[in-house]
């Protein structure tokens, strides 16, 4: 047992902040540090400079076209980006579609779709939840029905992230009901620019950027992008869950936030100086416990169901984060003026330059908690799988 | 002790709530918000004509002569229905500022023209620098010509944008953050060197950053002697939106309590899972909490004794701000995905409770206050 901060490690770091340094245009970075609204182009075009760079899928084995680096290096990258205000990648695709393929996809899948999550040249969404199956996930309806050299899809998912700029679409799709709900669940790869595909913003309360309906009808899937066997999807979507879970749980997002908090915070109210640096206390907890149960152990590719930890944790802290961040403001918590959050404003803003997107990000971060399983599941996942309860 | 209402005020109650049922559907209330002005000119006349808008005023001045407890009763279902229209900022403030401090004069001529719906007031107290502390005043007033002058900035003055007069603090001696030397005066929109920025605030309603520039203004009340009107309104401000956050708090328990009842996972209703139960029953207990809370705020804020009001009011607004922020946010996760919708109606209520707890002190201010009184 010893911390490993090797010259190496020091040395990656400075790389990965020359990089960023010459690569992040000013306004995207200004944008990101202040909460303002990203477009689909800043966020490519900066996952772009990344893949060039062959930084795009740092958890992919080296074959793969992984960076090779080890657990310490992953870490200090991401939290690089954050401290430097880089907006964070579309993670289905890198995080998600790319690690089931390498597990389930065959040989000529993985030839056809990984270049493009490498070269961020092909961006991804993930058709999960649908109006009556959230955390029931496994009862969902979406069906494909098999015609030939084709499944029909037909059905509705929903709070889909990203899927109005995605180019494809990871879904969960029901193949047969006759069974166990767990059973009959097959995944396919939908090209979002296929006929019946049509894409509806849903507007959330935060007025932050949309999820989205996903609506298929009679969509035309070749069986050729079905991954896994036919009635065998459950399998890579828990997989999947296990990667989804297992993210650095924001704590670069949470450091940078914390760095700013720290920067605005006058002293002049002692116990919210005492607040920060709780947060910032949990937040370093949060980073060891992440390298103990993560890192540590992603050489053998066994994520455990303790991951579900990070996960609680992770999204409590961020949004202690954000909350704190919209406190700081006082009064400036309530000027909204929307047009500010978006591209083109230059308008003076209403107070400091970041209270508008503080507010903004507090309600919006509301949805941690929520996706990707709310923290209600993961505490039954704990229970169930690590206490045996 | 007496917790029940009187005959009269369980009319008021039955007015204002059938208004509200009436007028504030959630549809309609999006409808609204989202136009120029924010809220209906139509509504304000009907509150002028029920009585609403004289409720806290003496008789002799065009009002109703009421107390603490039917300001509470209006503020209630005000928040059940997320009505937009500026009472608080009106009625509530600016008129609770000339109500405290005003000549008769100056009574006379503003609060029967506030009644009658003729009149909307702001009370711009709130700086930049200042955060809470209510003593912290830069704006400047200058006295010439046998009045003032007033140059500097108010932020996030609520019903800015379509205020006919401004009660505005400022200092007319002492240092910046000195507890003497403040004086409230009494501004015209049309008045010169004033500028409104007005904007929507998070939960839908409007403020707005007001500028003066050698704008002339009367003094209210006595000179340098101000602050003790400024924490009186104040302390109005935390009583009515303690009972507003009661009735948000009310809608939004119901809604969220309908949802596990009718949304179906794993083959029953959510209702059923012991977790969800039992957060279900804490944002009970935190609305009854904040119920027992805004009660006795209603009764104690026409008190006396200033020490004790305060004091008070403190211990309401940290009991309020705590069950807001639990209710708010819990209801918006037990909602999930559907409760982060623009469309759905619990977002807004959380966003309502939330700015409640941004204003007028934080839980940090108010307990640093509690404990120093």
């Amino acid at each position: 047992m010893r911390i490993d901060i090797t010259d190496r490690d020091r040395a990656f770091r400075e790389e990965v902040r020359a990089f960023i340094r010459d690569r992040l245009p000013q306004d995207v970075r200004d944008k990101v540090r202040d909460g303002s609204l990203l477009t689909r182009d800043d966020v490519v075009d900066w996952m772009r400079a990344v893949s060039e760079r062959g930084w795009m899928c740092p958890n992919w084995p080296e074959a793969a076209g992984g960076p090779g680096w080890t657990p310490s290096q992953r870490f200090i990258f991401e939290e690089e980006s954050c401290l430097a205000c880089a907006p964070g990648p579309v993670p289905f695709g890198p995080q998600m579609v790319g690690p089931v393929l390498l597990a389930f996809g065959t040989e000529e899948q993985k030839a056809r779709h990984l270049p493009g999550i490498l070269s961020s040249g092909t961006i991804w969404c993930q058709g999960y939840s649908e109006p009556n199956s959230g955390s029931d996930l496994a009862s969902l309806a979406c069906r494909a029905v098999r015609d030939g050299d084709h499944y029909i899809v037909n059905g509705r998912k929903i709070w889909t992230t990203n899927a109005d700029w995605a180019d494809w679409c990871f879904a969960l799709v029901r193949t047969d009901s006759s069974g166990k709900k767990q059973d009959g669940i097959s995944v396919l790869l939908i090209d979002m620019s296929l006929p019946g595909v049509t894409v509806r913003p849903i507007e959330r309360f935060s007025r932050m950027s949309d999820f989205n309906e996903v609506i298929f009808e009679d969509v035309r899937v070749p069986v050729s992008e079905r991954i896994y066997d036919e009635g065998k999807g459950w399998t890579c979507a828990k997989y999947l869950l296990g990667h989804e879970r297992s993210g650095t749980a924001g704590v670069g997002l949470c450091r940078q936030r914390l760095d700013r908090l720290e920067e605005i915070d006058d002293g002049r109210d002692p116990e919210f100086s005492r607040r920060i640096a709780e947060t910032g206390a949990a937040l370093e907890d949060l980073r060891w416990s992440y390298l103990r149960m993560v890192a540590a152990k992603e050489a053998d590719d066994e994520i455990g169901p303790e991951a579900s930890l990070l996960k609680i944790r992770g999204t409590e802290i961020q949004q202690d984060v954000m909350e704190l961040l919209m406190e700081a403001q006082g009064y400036f918590a309530h000027p909204f003026i929307e047009r500010a959050l978006a591209r083109g404003w230059n308008e003076p803003p209403v107070g400091p330059s970041e209270a508008a997107g503080a507010t903004a990000f507090y309600f919006d971060w509301r949805k941690a908690s929520i996706y990707g399983g709310s923290n209600e599941i993961q505490r039954n996942i704990i229970a169930k799988a690590v206490l045996g309860l | 002790m007496d917790f029940d209402y009187s005959e009269d005020q369980q009319l008021l109650q039955e007015s204002v709530q059938r208004f509200v049922r009436e007028n504030y559907s959630f549809e309609a209330r999006r409808q609204l918000v989202a136009t120029e002005q924010g809220y209906s000119d139509a509504h304000w006349r009907q509150f002028a004509e029920l009585g609403w808008l004289g409720i806290p005023f003496p008789e002799e001045h065009g009002g109703l002569g009421m107390s603490g407890v039917e300001t509470m009763v209006v503020m209630e279902a005000i928040g059940s229905g997320l009505v937009a229209e500026p009472y608080l900022s009106t009625v509530v403030m600016g008129g609770g500022a000339v109500a405290a401090a005003g000549s008769e004069e100056q009574k006379a001529e503003i609060l029967p023209a506030v009644a009658e719906g003729k009149c909307k007031l702001a009370f711009a107290f709130a700086e930049r620098q200042a955060r809470y502390n209510l003593q912290d005043v830069e704006m400047r007033a200058d006295a010439a010509n046998g009045g003032y002058r007033l140059s500097g900035m108010k932020s996030v003055v609520f019903g800015a944008p379509t205020a006919d007069r401004f009660v505005v603090s400022a200092r007319t001696a002492g240092g910046l953050r000195d507890a003497d030397g403040i004086t409230l005066f009494l501004v015209d929109k049309e008045a010169a060197g004033l500028s409104v920025r007005g904007y929507p605030t998070a939960d839908g309603l409007r403020a707005g950053e007001v500028t003066l520039d050698n704008t002339p203004g009367d003094a209210l009340g006595e000179v340098d002697g101000g602050l003790p009107t400024i924490e009186e309104v104040v302390d109005r401000a935390i009583a009515a939106v303690s009972a507003e956050a009661v009735g948000l708090m009310g809608t939004l328990n119901d809604m969220t309590l309908e949802y596990l009842k009718t949304r179906e996972q794993f083959g029953q209703p959510i209702g059923r899972f012991q977790v969800l139960q039992h957060r279900m029953v804490d944002m009970f207990i935190a609305h009854e909490e904040a119920k027992s809370m805004a009660m006795m705020a209603a009764m104690r804020i026409d008190e006396e004794d200033a020490d004790a009001r305060k004091k008070a009011m403190s211990a309401a607004k940290v009991q309020i701000g705590k069950s807001a922020r639990f209710v708010g946010q819990q209801s918006i996760q037990l909602h999930g995905g559907i409760g982060m919708t623009d469309e759905y109606a619990a977002g807004h209520y959380f966003k309502r409770l939330t700015m409640i707890d941004r204003s007028f002190g934080d839980n940090d201010y108010h307990l640093r206050r509690y404990a120093a009184l």
